[in-house]
């Protein structure tokens, strides 16, 4: 089955999910988009600007690291990490900020918006629109401002206003919200950039698209260092762009396993979550179909998480189709198990992750030991955790004392 | 638009006696149900002409902070959707002639289950819908479902929406076409008259359905101005804080009723030194 090749359909779906299902007014803009997108992709000079900036600017690629004490530790796959965070502003949120700011130059768009959670969206927007000489508005649940205080300096020392959201509760869905009435109210002369694999279609498969470069790299790297494909990806998912950038490229050859870790929150069973595929049911939010946290009336459930990366209700409707295909395993991770991965990444390979990555090493805790020696599994190392000091030392509480 | 319709009967009358209609918005559940079907069964005898009733919901993207707080307070208070259907049966055993439509997004009519809420709908006595987050691309969805349970679904036209793109939006319409007079979300400012006219007449060539403006539109000689060239006038947010500032219930209720009296009043009296309607 040649599934990248297929999805998604001309109304942007994936099987059932995705779709446009936007307010009209952002309709003809949400077309020209489209049609842009479209055009960029197959333009020479378009993907020679992109390809500039990948690697002088964002610093790509990034290496694949064998993670030697971790795989030691674990005993049993041999595990390699995907270094994403070593991209400039350390995430890989700025493969897809590059991506749409080259196209909003092209649209001849004059302002910037993005909405961010963790903020490292947030900062990846703010930077490139610094680069691009664009005013930008990030939107920010006020919860979140407050958990992850670093990023917020970060963006306003790169000229964007941050602007606090306290409708909901203040987290990355209602950011969300802000940011579509932004748009909405400025729907001439300012691009949107989303920062996951969700909206109304184009944006999932554009921001996949701008993110497959995690997933083309990781293949040729592995052919290098090992002569053939890895056995199995894991990765982190809140929206689910760093997932997606690394799973796409590899959906068609069937020995490859994937493996998707939704924010499990205090334990799915809680109530207190954020894994919308594990603990949610389809719906439609934010321009598309996919599976959402809600409860019986289809009103939206506030996530959990202790991540605020990950704290989305929603999550990007490929990853819904992947899920009712079976072609990807999603589990979850809890909040306890991530801080376990993360302190381990920290002492055994001198790296700190972000709270989110912490997720997906929680499940290769879970899922190496048990594998043989000759496992080949790639982790993403979605994002670098400088951010998320506060917030772990606020958890770890007394251990710091 | 069906024929026999609540909504084509009130259209054809108000055309014969040469008036806009004034359609009024509120919150289904807001301040709670029993006050908010207290201001519901009241609004005809204001003579409000069409009743938009929203139905609530957590994530209202298209809404600005006056519709937004009203669907918090009343999600809070407990309103579902079933309730929503409930308020619209009982003000039915009152009123059989003024049109309802429903106004909302479409998430909580997916869950509840697309034809069972038709269904439901049909029965309570819905005589349209208006779902902001289903543009005609995806009209399968839910706008021809509606059509064949008599149901008419309602289409928003806006500033962007271009003539190329007309044609697509007003396919499927039914029962009137509501022009969103600025881009933006709901309870901004208004575009001046002249601008706003010149739209109208516009979309007047691509449609035979009355055509409604709303967005923006809060006092009587706002709605006056407007409803000297369109065929009907929302107001929503005005009519909402009228709830938000109400320190009891028996106030939020006058407050509403009050001020759509005032608006009923302008829109009578909007045509009647002025040259005959031009449609």
């Amino acid at each position: 089955m040649n599934q990248s090749a297929i999805q998604p359909d001309i109304n942007g779906l994936f099987g059932q999910f995705g779709g446009r299902f936007v307010a009209e007014t952002l309709m003809p803009l949400i077309l020209e988009l489209q049609a842009e997108y479209d055009t960029a992709k197959d333009d020479p000079e378009f993907q020679r600007q992109l390809a500039y900036f990948q690697s002088d600017y964002v610093g790509r690629p990034n290496p694949l690291y064998f993670a030697e004490r971790l795989t030691e530790h674990f005993g049993g796959a041999k595990i390699y990490l995907k270094r994403e965070e070593l991209n400039h502003t350390g995430a890989h949120k700025i493969n897809n900020c590059i991506g749409q700011v080259l196209l909003a130059k092209r649209m001849g768009k004059k302002r910037i918006i993005a909405e961010t959670g963790a903020g490292m969206h947030g900062v990846a927007t703010a930077t490139v629109a610094a680069r691009f000489g664009l005013p930008c508005v990030i939107y920010m649940g006020s919860t979140d401002i407050e958990r992850q205080q670093p990023n917020v300096f970060r963006m306003k020392l790169l000229g964007a206003e941050v602007i606090p959201v306290t409708s909901g509760t203040g987290t990355l869905k209602d950011a969300m919200n802000e940011a579509l009435r932004d748009w909405v109210t400025n729907v001439d002369d300012t691009f949107y950039i989303i920062g996951t694999v969700a909206g109304p279609h184009p944006y999932p498969a554009m921001v996949r698209d701008f993110q497959a470069v995690i997933g083309h790299e990781t293949r040729a790297q592995m052919q290098e260092k090992e002569g053939r494909l890895p056995d199995s990806l894991v990765a982190c998912i809140g929206g689910g762009s760093n997932a997606m950038g690394l799973f796409h490229p590899f959906l068609n050859d069937a020995s490859v396993e994937m493996i998707g870790v939704e924010a499990g929150g205090k334990g799915v069973e809680s109530g207190q979550h954020a894994a919308s595929l594990n603990g949610g049911a389809p719906g439609v939010l934010h321009g598309n179909r996919t599976y959402l946290l809600q409860d019986e009336d289809g009103q939206i459930i506030d996530a959990h998480s202790i991540s605020a990366g990950l704290d989305y209700p929603g999550i990007g409707p490929e990853h819904a189709w992947l899920h009712e295909q079976g072609r990807v395993e999603y589990v979850s991770a809890t909040d306890d198990e991530a801080l376990e991965a993360f302190q381990t990444c920290c002492r055994l390979e001198g790296i700190i992750p972000a709270l989110e990555t912490a997720h997906a090493l929680a499940e290769v805790a879970k899922r190496a030991p048990n594998l043989p020696s000759d496992h080949l599994m790639v982790v993403n190392l979605s994002g670098r955790g400088d951010k998320d000091m506060m917030s772990v030392a606020h958890y770890l509480g007394e251990k710091f004392k | 638009m069906n024929p026999n319709s609540r909504l084509a009967a009130r259209f054809a009358a108000l055309k014969a006696e040469n008036r806009p209609a004034l359609v009024s918005y509120v919150t289904a559940g807001d301040p709670d149900m029993a006050t908010s079907q207290r201001i519901l069964d009241g609004l005809p005898g204001t003579g409000v002409d069409v009743i938009e009733l929203g139905m609530p919901f957590s994530d209202p993207m298209a809404d600005g902070p006056a519709i937004q707080k009203a669907a918090l307070r009343a999600l809070k208070e407990g309103q579902t959707q079933a309730k929503t259907l409930e308020m619209v049966r009982a003000f039915r055993e009152k009123d059989t002639t003024t049109p309802i439509v429903l106004m909302g997004y479409y998430n909580p009519i997916y869950r509840y289950g697309v034809e069972r809420f038709l269904t439901d709908a049909a029965r309570a006595g819905v005589d349209g819908l208006i779902v902001v987050d289903i543009p005609p691309e995806h009209d399968d969805e839910l706008c021809q479902p509606a059509a064949q349970h008599g149901i008419d679904f309602i289409r928003l036209a806006t500033p962007t929406t271009d003539a190329k793109r007309l044609p697509k939006v007003l396919g499927n319409a039914s029962g009137f076409v509501y022009y969103v007079s600025v881009a933006g979300v709901t309870g901004g400012s208004a575009p001046t008259p002249e601008k706003l006219e010149r739209s109208v007449s516009q979309l007047r060539e691509h449609t035979q359905l009355p055509i409604a403006v709303g967005f923006g539109i809060r006092t009587p000689e706002q709605a006056a101005i407007i409803g000297r060239f369109s065929d009907a006038v929302v107001v929503g947010s005005a009519l909402v804080d009228c709830i938000e500032q109400a320190a009891t219930p028996d106030e939020a209720v006058k407050g509403v009723h009050d001020l759509a009296r005032e608006l009923a009043q302008s829109v009578r009296d909007c045509r009647e030194v002025r040259e005959p309607q031009v449609s």
